[in-house]
């Protein structure tokens, strides 16, 4: 999943990295199903596999792009994106590592708390990361409301997830619904062109037309003048 | 050597570098700058899901649920976006986007 999402960045075609990019979400739903959240790791295939990666080739491969253009400025940033990378990679670690240490009495405190809760992080893990979880366990599994989570959970993944977003997330979900809707309008009206060589009738101005826009009167005079002078001249001639 | 929450939040780490890494690293290219976005967004994802295993707390999977809708309507409308770009100017060069400038 490593080398995938490092192809994804250094793949000279972008179709390629789209393809690693595809592979790395394949690889990350089986690490989500090894995690116990079935419903989350299909949801990534057919929502990211399925749909967005669809789009993205489909992008990818409507737009004809010169490779080599693109190229040109990749060994220019290496400097700066290796600085920043290497900072981030250190901050992380420097967490990672420091955040794990919880003294004593807090680590037994949170194992009394975790232990009638039933929470699959268990004794034989490795001791400072476990001191996390049950601490910040006893945290979270405090009210009465997150133990009945924790009961449900072990029923069915997927039960217990609807269970909770229709009850307790019931307005997120309809403001994501809202956001959905938005990007659907968005997208069709960003993307949409009318052609402007088709026929079509407007019916506003159908309905709107008066008749003298439609029939014009002009006044003229009833006789015309005849042409005397000119026959003149042109006999004198 | 059983899997502990510090591998997954490293893994989380390492993926989130490289997306930031990939960011700074393809300037020129604004499709595979959307796709170091969605890289970041699945290794903080996989943290949520790690989390959420390793308490026992399935608020954070909820949390993830939201995050890959917002998602899926952030990368359909950059991609919309994209296309607009690419008839105008044709070209997905991030340094040419200056019409703005003032």
């Amino acid at each position: 999943m490593l080398f995938a999402s490092f192809r994804v960045i250094t793949a000279r075609n972008p179709v390629h990295a789209a393809l690693y990019l595809v592979l790395a979400f394949f690889q990350a739903s089986g690490i989500w199903m090894l995690l116990k959240a079935e419903f989350l790791s299909i949801a990534l295939v057919l929502v990211y596999v399925g749909a967005v990666m669809v789009l993205f080739l489909f992008v990818v491969m409507m737009l004809d792009i010169n490779i080599d253009s693109i190229r040109q400025g990749f060994w220019k940033h290496f400097p700066l994106a290796a600085t920043v990378g290497a900072v981030i990679a250190l901050e992380l670690a420097a967490v990672l590592l420091g955040g794990f240490r919880i003294s004593e009495p807090q680590k037994q405190l949170a194992a009394q708390v975790i232990s009638p809760a039933a929470v699959t992080a268990v004794a034989p893990v490795d001791v400072a990361s476990a001191a996390v979880d049950a601490a910040s366990a006893a945290l979270t599994t405090a009210s009465a409301a997150d133990v009945g989570h924790v009961v449900v959970a072990q029923a069915s993944n997927t039960k217990a997830l609807g269970v909770l977003l229709y009850t307790e997330y019931l307005y997120p979900v309809q403001v994501a619904a809202l956001i959905l809707l938005v990007g659907l309008i968005a997208a069709i009206a960003l993307t949409l062109r009318a052609r402007k060589d088709s026929k079509f009738q407007n019916a506003g101005d159908q309905v709107r037309v008066k008749a003298r826009d439609r029939v014009e009167l002009v006044k003229m005079d009833a006789v015309k003048p005849a042409p005397a002078a000119p026959a003149a001249e042109e006999t004198k001639a | 050597m059983s899997i502990t929450l510090g591998h997954y939040l490293t893994l989380g780490a390492i993926l989130f570098a490289l997306s930031v890494i990939g960011i700074f690293l393809n300037r020129k290219n604004l499709i595979v700058l959307l796709m170091a976005i969605e890289l970041m967004l699945l290794a903080v994802n996989m943290n949520f899901v790690a989390f959420s295993h390793y308490l026992g707390d399935l608020n954070g999977q909820i949390f993830v649920f939201f995050i890959l809708t917002v998602a899926a309507a952030e990368s359909a409308i950059g991609l919309a976006i994209l296309v607009q770009l690419f008839r105008n100017k044709s070209s997905i060069n991030v340094d040419e986007l200056n019409t703005l400038k003032g």
